[in-house]
């Protein structure tokens, strides 16, 4: 069993009841590299269940201001793929059970080719990928390569997903797959729970995998609503914006910036857990 | 003839491309989910249009009493003597309303924004043309239109953002990234996901996911159909040679494609060489970039080893692209069209040779093409014939021609 499949059968049966994921998302080496791998550590302390790691993109053309100004900072340090792949090397040298996924754009990827990636993504230890503008009508050698690796394919669902590429996605996706729970980039404000109800059962009829919802998650209150009727949540631009209290190049100015998310993250864990 | 009609059998262009929108492996649609039904839908409503006699009818209306068409191939006598070699026909898009070959796609995408019933209309822009372009259709059909446009090209073409303003658009400075015309497009397309109900995106190249690289084509391809039938009512023959510039490729491909099945009939696209394509500063892809995937499509780019987009450098701000049209990295791979370079130096000599000469001030983007043109000239015959295309005119590239050179407006 792949560790994400793990993770989400351990929410569901241990402890008193059912427990949903808290995914955080933050983007490697913002804003420094030295940050990244304690803060990964950091937030499963908090009460992450799975770690969602950003890789930059000079055109991310799917976030908003949060996440490009993130993967600006991120590429000020040259991040590469390789960096990626180091950094998660060296989580899993202590931590061998919360799964990782990396999410990004695709042309670092395809730099590389599919194979050569998909293969030194496993090696270092990686569980998940999430490939913004790769959609699976394209995805005919991607999905071979990244499942003959053991890794979960992961894709994006949105409020105009019609039922044939919602069967169509459930054919190749596995892990869980992500719903974008608002028309619009990363980092937009509105959230209409009603309607990612409604969403979220329409998507449940045509696919088995636990469905995550993110985008325009802000604070503990959305966390729980979210959660209350899905499998996870994802949060990201909230906890990204914290990287700016400082450049994070010195121990003082990490553990600052780390004992903010971990805050956040806290009082999400524990609102989505009081359902 | 049975010759061609077999040759067509074996690479037929006409076909391109399949169904997702794939050229050979470039093209397609690499787009995130939260654009996919937009892009559906405009791909449902295009393939209705595309043999739709009615909307077929408007559109050669509009092209005919609003933009002006038929565009003249003029021959440049003067130009021909002082170059001493193939005689120089020159296609004049710079003749069209607003001053370019742009307008011809966008009267085509508003007509069928006004079809699909959207009441906004955005677009992103380098040199300003693809934006004046699209305000002028956005005026004329009475839509709210908003035109992203990279910080720095709002510098390099001040002319053409006052026009904006003046036809009722809003210019949206983009200051992220190279803030050039790869970030205007990122930027363009955030604002749709976001605002897709109501809003039709009218790109301006042949660039971005399936079905743009296709029907931004297919609404220029105007050009290449008018050249044929006018090279053949002026001598009875088809061009030697086609010669144009190539950003994204939208008015290159437009002059190229109506002629692809013609074997003798050779085809150059010229590129943004800057400093010279050896120095790396230039906006040459198809001269020295690596197939890649960037604004929805698979074609060549300039990019680093890790796959990030390089910053590109042209003097002409409608050059300044990372990226090109994918058909043209197909049509590079299978050999028919040569893709070469001029540099900023050359471009700028060629601005001021057709300017003395013929009396034809050329868009800066456009004098890429009149300088290879030139030199392609020279090696042929004299009975030869090129056609270089005048995708737009110089108007709105004087006060960087003044700058370049030391003078004060
Ligand atoms: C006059 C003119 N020619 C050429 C171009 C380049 O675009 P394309 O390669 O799509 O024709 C532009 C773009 O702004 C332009 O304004």
């Amino acid at each position: 069993m792949s560790r994400l499949a793990q993770r989400f059968a351990e929410l569901k049966t241990q402890g008193d009841k059912p427990k949903k994921a808290l995914i955080p998302y933050v983007m490697a080496s913002d804003p420094s590299p030295e940050i990244t791998l304690p803060l990964m550590h950091a937030m499963v302390e908090a009460g992450a269940d799975i770690i969602e790691l950003g890789v930059p993109f000079s055109d991310p053309m799917a976030d908003g201001p949060v996440i490009q100004l993130a993967a600006e900072r991120s590429l000020k340090h040259n991040t590469s793929m390789h960096d990626v792949f180091s950094l998660v090397s060296e989580f899993r040298k202590t931590d061998d059970k919360t799964p990782v996924i990396v999410m990004g754009y695709l042309n670092p990827i395809e730099v590389m080719g599919y194979q050569s990636f998909a293969q030194q993504a496993a090696t270092s230890g990686i569980d998940g990928v999430l490939t913004v503008d790769m959609p699976p009508v394209e995805a005919d050698e991607y999905v071979p390569a990244l499942k003959s690796q053991g890794l979960d394919p992961i894709f994006l669902l949105a409020p105009t997903s019609t039922p044939a590429r919602i069967k169509k996605l459930a054919e190749v996706a596995s892990g869980f797959v992500y719903y974008v729970s608002l028309k619009g980039v990363t980092g937009a404000a509105t959230l209409d729970v009603a309607s990612v109800e409604t969403k979220v059962a329409e998507i449940r009829q045509f696919i088995d995998l636990p469905i995550a919802v993110g985008f325009g998650i802000s604070d503990a209150d959305s966390a729980a609503k979210v959660a209350s009727c899905s499998d996870a949540v994802v949060v990201g631009s909230t906890i990204v914006k914290k990287m700016t209290i400082n450049s994070g190049k010195t121990e003082q100015e990490r553990s600052i910036i780390i004992k903010e998310i971990s805050e956040i993250l806290s009082s999400m864990r524990s609102a989505m857990d009081r359902l | 003839m049975t010759d061609i009609k077999e040759k067509l059998s074996v690479t037929d262009y006409m076909s391109m491309p399949d169904d997702k929108g794939h050229f050979g492996v470039y093209g397609g649609i690499f787009a995130s989910e939260t654009l996919m039904q937009a892009l559906e839908e405009l791909r449902d409503a295009y393939e209705k249009i595309k043999t739709d006699k009615v909307f077929q009818a408007q559109f050669d209306e509009d092209l005919a009493q609003y933009v002006g068409r038929p565009s003249p191939l003029y021959f440049a006598e003067r130009l021909t003597q002082q170059v001493g070699g193939a005689q120089i026909f020159l296609k004049r898009e710079d003749l069209n309303h607003t001053g370019a070959h742009k307008i011809n796609n966008t009267i085509g995408q508003g007509l069928l924004a006004k079809m699909m019933g959207k009441k906004r209309v955005i677009a992103e822009t380098g040199a300003g043309q693809h934006g004046v372009a699209t305000a002028t259709v956005a005026a004329r059909f009475g839509m709210e239109c908003v035109v992203y446009m990279g910080a720095e090209d709002i510098v390099r073409q001040a002319p053409n953002v006052y026009r904006m303003k003046l036809l009722g658009a809003k210019v949206v400075a983009v200051e992220s990234g190279s803030k050039t015309l790869k970030d205007a497009l990122n930027e363009a397309m955030r604002d749709w996901v976001t605002n897709v109900d109501d809003t039709f995106y009218i790109i301006g190249t042949v660039a971005g996911p399936h079905p743009y690289p296709a029907m931004v084509r297919d609404f220029q391809t105007i050009i290449g159909r008018e050249a044929k039938a006018q090279m053949q009512a002026q001598c009875a023959c088809l061009p030697d040679a086609l010669v144009a510039c190539v950003g994204g490729g939208s008015n290159a491909i437009g002059l190229f494609h109506p002629f692809l099945a013609d074997e003798s009939v050779a085809m150059y696209g010229v590129e943004g060489g800057g400093l010279g394509v050896d120095s790396g500063k230039h906006a040459a892809p198809l001269c020295a970039g690596n197939p890649g995937v960037l604004h929805g499509n698979r074609t060549y780019l300039m990019e680093d080893e890790n796959g990030q987009i390089i910053e590109t450098h042209s003097v002409s701000a409608g050059l300044d692209y990372p990226g090109v049209g994918p058909e043209h990295s197909w049509l590079k791979d299978i050999g028919r069209v040569n893709y070469v370079a001029a540099t900023d130096d050359e471009a700028l000599a060629a601005f001021h040779t057709l300017t003395q000469v013929e009396g034809i001030i050329p868009a800066l983007e456009s004098s890429h093409a009149v300088a290879y043109g030139m030199k392609l000239a020279a090696t042929m015959k004299p009975e030869q014939r090129i056609i270089i295309n005048l995708s737009g005119r110089g108007d709105k590239d004087i006060n960087t021609i003044a700058k370049i050179e030391g003078i004060e407006l």
